[in-house]
């Protein structure tokens, strides 16, 4: 119980695909303008990567080594592909603002890399949960850029009006720059900075040491 | 055409504005010479697959396509990212043997990269952008080598600036992943600049 609670709970923060393992970032920064695209995408990636690992890892038995990249994409991609089909029936104006995005699903790093390292070699619960983990840490992150940027770049949350406009008499001035692409990165580099400030075993060494003054590099 | 052109490789950037194919801009970007490879399959893949996924969309998928043999109202245009893939996977395997037979010194240097590529989002992601802009032949070739160039670009400057961070002082949370965020949106910034001034 507490090893299935792990699988759940370790992609949250501490092992979370997008900080840490820089997986499945493309989608990740295109789509947070707002929160709701930011939502809808989690939502669709989370789907389609608990399915695809359940798959998987259901026939990884029947699956020769040789031909397993083509078959895990076929799956991704007729999973996505009813995906795509499923928000332009339902979400049609979603599905147009998401543009080719969900279709990006496909080559979305993350999903084949818990494929490829999770499914393929355990069972179908334990890569259900690991999947269902996986997406809930990636949609977090999509979730808090989202925030940041749809609150700072037009005043609003879920486009109801959160920080007063100008243009209706308040005192907020939307800051465009949040929705242009450079925010994106920005908010995501500082998001890496806080959880390595927090934890430190996360952090990268640096291939050089700066030295002091007095120091000599023999030290 | 050459605003097509100019505009794919800086404006709209494919990594830079679009964030495709960033996970691999990211990780394959602490070495020049290994950019720099990276950067150049990038751009014959991109040239190629553009316009042979252009081809295939509206030969074979696009609604009315199969009408010279009497079925004028199949719609196979659902089946394109399956297609789209499996030509990407196909022509990066014909281009490594190819160059396996032709060029095997260049082959070994690239060697690594060429599988990389397949799933690289910045190559599909520039066939579904042919696709929902609706290029035409000639414009789908502009559009190829354009935003190939424009990624190979940005990471080929990427990965300069990234070999000579190794020797600055970096607060110790921003060390590699953080920092590297920070200059891609600089460098995004620069690249947006470019579509309001000079290029009109």
């Amino acid at each position: 119980m507490k090893q299935s609670l792990a699988y759940l709970t370790d992609p949250l923060v501490k092992a979370n695909p997008i900080t840490l393992h820089i997986l499945g970032i493309c989608s990740a920064l295109a789509v947070t303008t707002s929160v709701s695209t930011a939502l809808t995408m989690s939502c669709a990636l989370t789907v389609v990567l608990v399915l695809s690992s359940a798959m998987i890892s259901a026939i990884r038995h029947h699956i020769p080594t040789a031909i397993r990249l083509i078959v895990q994409i076929t799956i991704i991609a007729s999973l996505v592909i009813v995906m795509d089909m499923f928000l332009k029936a339902f979400a049609f104006e979603m599905s147009k603002r998401l543009s080719i995005f969900v279709g990006l699903i496909v080559t979305n790093c993350l999903i084949l890399a818990r494929a490829e390292t999770f499914a393929r070699q355990n069972p179908v619960w334990p890569s259900t949960l690991d999947a269902l983990g996986n997406g809930i840490g990636y949609g977090i992150i999509l979730l808090i850029v989202g925030t940041i940027r749809e609150l700072f770049g037009a005043g609003t949350l879920l486009g109801f009006e959160i920080l007063p406009l100008v243009e209706n008499g308040g005192w907020f001035r939307p800051l465009r720059v949040m929705l242009l692409a450079p925010s994106a990165f920005f908010i995501v580099g500082f998001l890496v900075w806080i959880i390595r400030s927090r934890r430190p075993e996360q952090i990268e060494q640096p291939e050089f040491r700066i030295l002091g003054h007095d120091e000599t590099g023999e030290a | 055409m050459s605003d097509l052109f100019l505009s794919s490789v800086f404006e709209q950037n494919l990594a830079l504005s679009f964030f495709l194919g960033i996970c691999t801009f990211l990780a394959v970007s602490r070495r020049f010479e290994s950019a720099l490879g990276l950067g150049i399959v990038m751009i014959v893949v991109q040239t190629i697959s553009v316009p042979v996924n252009y081809l295939i969309f509206q030969g074979l998928l696009v609604e009315g396509a199969w009408a010279w043999v009497g079925l004028p109202e199949v719609d196979l245009s659902f089946l394109k990212l399956l297609c789209f893939i499996g030509v990407i996977a196909a022509m990066v395997q014909i281009l490594e043997m190819l160059l396996d037979r032709y060029f095997p010194r260049l082959h070994h240097a690239l060697g690594i990269f060429l599988p990389l590529v397949t799933v690289n989002c910045a190559i599909l992601g520039g066939s579904l952008f042919m696709v929902e802009r609706q290029y035409g032949f000639a414009e789908s070739v502009v559009f190829g080598v354009g935003s190939g160039m424009g990624w190979a670009l940005a990471i080929v400057t990427f990965a300069a600036i990234r070999e000579r961070l190794k020797y600055s002082d970096i607060p110790r949370g921003l060390q590699g992943l953080g920092i590297a965020f920070v200059i891609t949106g600089l460098m995004s910034l620069g690249f947006s600049a470019f579509a309001t001034g000079g290029m009109q």
